[in-house]
């Protein structure tokens, strides 16, 4: 980056002579360097993946998990800082419970992509700080049916049908756009979402990692919860397999 | 000075007995409650009121422990005083899925009671860590919150029942907690009417009882207290909903009745009909 060390890259309140803010930009580099996310919106409900790189092989699995939930119906992964997401989660607590308690129904998710959309965007506008490392999948499903959101340091946000962001974004992606999202079900999806992430990884270059996977909607009572241990182990097993097939082609 | 062993002969302390048992002036000595008052200080203060009595009132609620769990009942009427101003109300309400609290007394108060409930699962649903609230943590944070409202002289007017089965030890807890913060528990429970009228009955048939008692005859037992109070409870109503707590999970039914017989009023003054 040529504009390295011209000064305009010190604070997130001073632009750039060709208007940029370059703090948002590195916010986005510590986001493609963190583990896959990805996020499936189906008919019935929304999936989301993680690929939880595993800092040390001395961490209890199942511990330190990724996908966090919001509010009963809510469920959020994160790409980037892990402390900046699970900051992210306490904030967005707040606006449920807020939400709650104001208007005794649960939150819609486009509201809660706004408001943590404007939250993220306050960390923009000052010298005093600095922006959210993290990019965030949001999913939800309640009557207004199933939703995903995806919020950029920046506080820029997007509705998907399916959404990827972390290190395996572009490939990722790729793999998202071949899906017919008007036939898969919740359970395929599930199916879907493991094989991209084993997909994405690769393990002679990438330490190892955990897989995650939550869903909300019919199949969970329309409830944010990890996907049942047996189903899990279901998916697992097979995007492994899937994708080791997949790199011999290669 | 009265002795009395009764407390409501006491008095109050810094009103009606000013001298200790040596003469000695009580007030100037011990002022630790009036240390921890809130001190009134603006122009409105002594307009300020806290609830001093219950408006739209739900009647007793009763409750049993039966071999896989706990049975609860309470009749569909919110009055407003005497009147029987709404006719379809639940006053039984789930916390989670292995507890079932119903409530008697403010419905007001109740509905923020189940608000502040809900908020509290979701905050332990989002920690995702495994665990759960079951009967006895809802029970320890009603009687806490209970019992907090009414120090703080503001209190919720209810007198709740607090039913369920820990879905893990497969243990029931059938508890009591009201507007005082008072608290018990024990295998069958009423509250207001019912702690006077249901309670005879509800001892006899369930505690006295020598064998099990299965899901089908405690169901028995809830209607015949129900009917009970029904004939006895002028702010009650025949139509009654009863949740069943199993270590499966629970489950709150349609509205009920029972069958009645009124021919007796005739012949008993005070039921109507008499001119003398």
């Amino acid at each position: 980056m040529s504009s390295i060390g011209t000064g305009y890259d010190l604070s997130a309140s001073t632009y750039s002579p060709d208007g940029r803010i370059f703090q948002i930009e590195y916010a986005n580099k510590a986001v493609e360097n963190a583990g896959t996310v990805i996020g499936i919106r189906t008919k019935d409900g929304v999936i989301l993946a993680a690929q939880k790189l595993l800092d040390s092989k001395l961490l209890v699995s199942g511990t330190a998990k990724r996908i966090l939930t919001a509010d009963m119906h809510i469920g959020m992964a994160s790409a980037g800082l892990r402390a900046d997401g699970k900051h992210l989660q306490t904030r967005a607590r707040e606006e449920c419970k807020n939400y709650r308690d104001n208007y005794m129904s649960p939150i819609p998710l486009k509201h809660l992509s706004d408001r943590l959309g404007s939250y993220l965007n306050a960390y923009t506008l000052y010298s005093s700080v600095r922006p959210f490392g993290i990019s965030t999948v949001i999913s939800s499903c309640d009557k207004n049916g199933p939703q995903l959101y995806a919020i950029e340091p920046s506080g820029l946000y997007w509705g998907y049908q399916a959404t990827a962001i972390g290190k395996g974004k572009q490939l990722a992606q790729t793999e998202l756009e071949k899906l017919n999202f008007d036939e898969l079900s919740m359970r395929q999806a599930v199916f879907e979402a493991a094989r991209i992430i084993h997909l994405v990884h690769d393990p002679t270059k990438d330490k190892g990692f955990e897989l995650e996977i939550s869903w909300i909607g019919k199949d969970s009572q329309y409830k944010h919860v990890h996907v049942p241990a047996q189903l899990y182990d279901e998916a697992n097993e097979l995007g492994k397999t899937q994708a080791e097939s997949g790199r011999m082609q290669e | 000075m009265n002795m009395s062993n009764n407390f409501t002969s006491w008095g109050r302390p810094f009103t009606d007995a000013k001298m200790d048992m040596y003469g000695g002036d009580v007030t100037q000595r011990y002022q630790l409650g009036a240390q921890q008052m809130t001190v009134p200080d603006d122009k409105f203060s002594e307009g300020v009121q806290k609830t001093q009595q219950p408006i739209v009132t739900g009647t007793s609620v009763i409750g049993l422990k039966f071999k896989d769990g706990i049975m609860l009942a309470a009749d569909n009427l919110a009055s407003y005083g005497s009147l029987a101003r709404f006719k379809d109300i639940q006053r039984l309400y789930g916390v989670g899925s292995n507890t079932i609290i119903g409530a008697a007394g403010d419905m007001s108060d109740f509905q923020h009671v189940q608000h502040q409930l809900d908020t509290l699962i979701t905050d332990e649903y989002c920690h995702d860590d495994g665990h759960s609230l079951g009967p006895a943590q809802i029970y320890e944070y009603m009687s806490t919150l209970m019992y907090h409202r009414r120090s703080q002289l503001n209190p919720l007017w209810n007198a709740f029942v607090v039913g369920g089965v820990d879905p893990k030890s497969g243990e029931s807890t059938l508890a009591y907690v009201d507007l005082l913060g008072t608290t018990y528990s024990a295998p069958t429970i009423g509250t207001g009417y019912a702690s006077m009228i249901a309670i005879p009955l509800l001892r006899r048939l369930v505690e006295d009882r020598q064998e099990p008692l299965n899901k089908e005859d405690a169901l028995d037992i809830i209607k015949t207290c129900m009917k009970v109070l029904f004939y006895r409870d002028a702010r009650s109503l025949n139509k009654f909903q009863v949740a069943t707590i199993t270590k499966e999970g629970s489950e709150i039914s349609q509205s009920m009745s029972v069958d009645t017989e009124w021919g007796f009023a005739e012949g008993i003054r005070g039921y109507g009909g008499q001119t003398q």
